[in-house]
């Protein structure tokens, strides 16, 4: 039984950690939060739900043409909203991405409404296969798992060998100096937010498969995704899928044993972990010089 | 903007005459509101008074001290939950429930603000934001909250409830009065408390925390101390609210409650008390009154509605609110960092040396 929650747990954890990583290669490059995250994912998923079922395309095509408007809304809304804003503060990002997320939220309401829809996803949640005795797991849980490691893979690989990867690593250590080494950091800030939002609209789509669609769909997972990135560390990747598959555990088993706390038992847990650790478990605690 | 010559000017409450002549013009058309507004606008001005009160709380903590709250709206459910229950089960006066719910939600400032210490940026958003859903999910399990359900609030009673002592206040224009002599209260109080060693030490935080360390401000001390001043507000603030509303359940004080409150602040002005009072009124007028009923605007309705029929749903044109708040919220960061209270800065520069 145990073994089973913990597997299951593992599912939802690596689509936590999928997420998490969008919203952590946003903080990493330009140390925005992007409270929009969550809305970005359920815009994309939305777009995909139109995409199927009035134009009824392969669903191959529909995640495609899916993955090019997410790109192009991440790309959108640092162009439009982050880059104008001179100086701002810390709270001042936070209030600009919350008010793209509450920007987002109206236009998908007042385009497809408040109800909820079923979302026709290829993977199954029902569909299971025994992989060992006693030990089930669903389609849906199998594509997580292949899905979020061959992303954490390119994105390695990506991080490691590109041109493009090496210039965002160096626009996170030091934005001057990047621009000194012929960066265009601006450029690299916009295509971080078209990659990130790619990410999350993937993990959006199988969160969708889970649940239901409704604008309000993602606001949940994200706060949990988000939760797991700060937990992991928000700056290292590896950390951030650890922080995710810890919260998916977490919640899955003491959300067997105590289901009436199941939505709050993984914010305790943070704030605790928090407290003891201020920076997340996996990163580098930097302190301020002064 | 005028140069402040001795410490007494800077404390004083008016600062010119011309502040004391339109305060007590203020003051006047305030308390002869409801001579000439109709009863469902009384509501909505008690609405906005509550929110002044919280705004201005969460000024101190998010514009005075510096530090980011995604959580208030557990501490206004605190306040609203307590106000309520103590003066249902323990038959006790207004105004001790209300204080005594203030001081529960204080400590509950106080609780938070411990963490808070060692947080800060995104790591302090999430756990205040963690903080709220807690309060919203524990409140919406306990029984003795009422429930999923939500609580009906007992009547306003100035009086010892249940005995001869008891004194009803009842509708809103009479709780009208009530909330206004307590937002004046609360208002003048925070803005001279910003004003004292207190306040001094909490923008000295914001600046600079390890220089203020330095300086010789306990950041123990006051930071928890501006979390849990913030909270005492954002508690009275919601035992008013319940009076208002008379009912309401857990889910009204969700996370989007609380990034409301945030707009609010940002909106009128970080640091400022004048801009928390016109950015609660101008969002929570827009909220609940024109963005509500926004097909029925001349011209701009029409179109909403014609753009709706051609390629989105007229049903969901009741989002549109959110999109213009969402759209204030950005523009507002991006052209004018201080909020409504840095518009006014630059009115009053431009006019005072009109025409030069």
């Amino acid at each position: 039984m145990i073994e089973q929650l913990v597997v299951e747990g593992l599912a939802i954890g690596a689509c936590y950690g999928l997420f998490g990583i969008a919203v952590a290669i946003i903080y990493k490059t330009s140390e925005v939060v992007n409270f929009a995250q969550g809305e970005m994912g359920m815009v994309a998923t939305f777009v995909a739900f139109h995409i199927l079922t009035v134009y009824h395309v392969p669903f191959w095509l529909a995640f495609v043409l899916t993955l090019l408007f997410a790109a192009a809304l991440g790309a959108l809304i640092q162009t439009c909203f982050l880059r104008p804003a001179k100086d701002p503060t810390v709270l001042g990002l936070i209030i600009i991405t919350l008010g793209a997320e509450m920007l987002l939220m109206g236009l998908a309401g007042w385009k497809w409404g408040a109800e909820q829809k079923d979302f026709p996803f290829i993977l199954s949640v029902q569909k299971t296969r025994e992989i060992a005795p006693g030990l089930e797991l669903n389609e849906w849980s199998m594509g997580v798992f292949v899905l979020s490691a061959v992303i954490m893979l390119i994105l390695f690989l990506f991080f490691r060998y590109s041109r493009l990867g090496i210039a965002m690593r160096a626009t996170q250590q030091n934005v001057n100096a990047a621009k000194v080494m012929g960066i265009k950091v601006e450029r690299v800030f916009a295509i971080t937010w078209a990659m990130s939002s790619v990410i999350g609209a993937v993990a959006a789509m199988f969160f969708a498969a889970r649940s239901v669609l409704d604008p309000n769909f993602m606001m949940e997972p994200f706060m949990r995704a988000f939760a797991a990135a700060v937990l992991g560390g928000l700056t290292s990747i590896p950390g951030v899928v650890a922080g995710g598959l810890i919260m998916g555990i977490v919640e899955n088993v003491f959300g067997y044993r105590w289901p009436e706390w199941k939505p709050i038992v993984a914010f305790v847990v943070i704030v605790l972990i928090l407290t003891l650790k201020p920076s997340g478990l996996f990163a580098k605690h930097f302190v301020k010089k002064v | 903007m005028d140069m402040k010559r001795d410490y007494y000017e800077d404390i004083e409450l008016f600062q010119s005459n011309t502040v004391f002549f339109w305060t007590v013009v203020l003051m006047a058309c305030l308390f002869t509101l409801p001579l000439y507004v109709e009863s469902y606008n009384i509501y909505l001005v008690n609405i906005i008074l509550v929110h002044v009160i919280m705004a201005v709380g969460l000024n101190i903590l998010v514009g005075y001290t510096g530090q980011i709250s995604l959580g208030h709206a557990g501490f206004f459910a605190i306040g609203a939950y307590g106000t309520a229950l103590i003066s249902m089960h323990l038959h006790m006066p207004f105004v001790v429930s209300l204080i005594a719910s203030g001081l529960i939600a204080a400590f509950f400032g106080f609780i938070l603000g411990l963490p808070a210490l060692r947080l800060e940026g995104p790591y302090l958003a999430i756990a205040t934001l963690g903080f709220g859903l807690t309060i919203m999910h524990v409140i919406g399990r306990w029984e003795v909250f009422g429930g999923r359900m939500g609580i009906t609030v007992p009547p306003l009673d100035m009086g010892v409830p249940g005995t001869p002592l008891s004194f009803v206040i009842e509708g809103d224009v009479k709780i009208y009065y009530l909330i206004l002599v307590i937002t004046i209260l609360m208002v003048i109080c925070a803005r001279n408390l910003m004003k004292t060693r207190l306040g001094r030490a909490f923008v000295a935080i914001r600046d600079d925390d390890v220089a203020a360390e330095v300086m010789g401000v306990n950041l123990t001390v006051y930071k928890t101390l501006s979390f849990a001043v913030s909270a005492f507000y954002a508690g009275i603030a919601g035992g008013l609210y319940g009076y208002v509303v008379s009912f309401f359940d857990p889910f009204t004080f969700n996370l989007i409650l609380s990034i409301i409150f945030l707009v609010m602040v940002v909106v009128g002005g970080l640091g400022s008390i004048l801009g928390s009072v016109l950015g609660a009124s101008l969002i929570t007028y827009l909220q609940f009154d024109l963005l509500k009923n926004v097909e029925e605007l001349p011209y701009l309705g029409d179109l909403l509605v014609l753009v709706s029929r051609k390629w989105l749903t007229v049903i969901g044109l009741a989002n549109f609110s959110s999109i213009a708040l969402g759209v204030i919220m950005i523009c507002i960061v991006i052209f004018e960092p201080l909020g409504m209270f840095g518009i006014w800065i630059r009115i009053k520069k431009y006019w005072k040396t009109w025409p030069f």
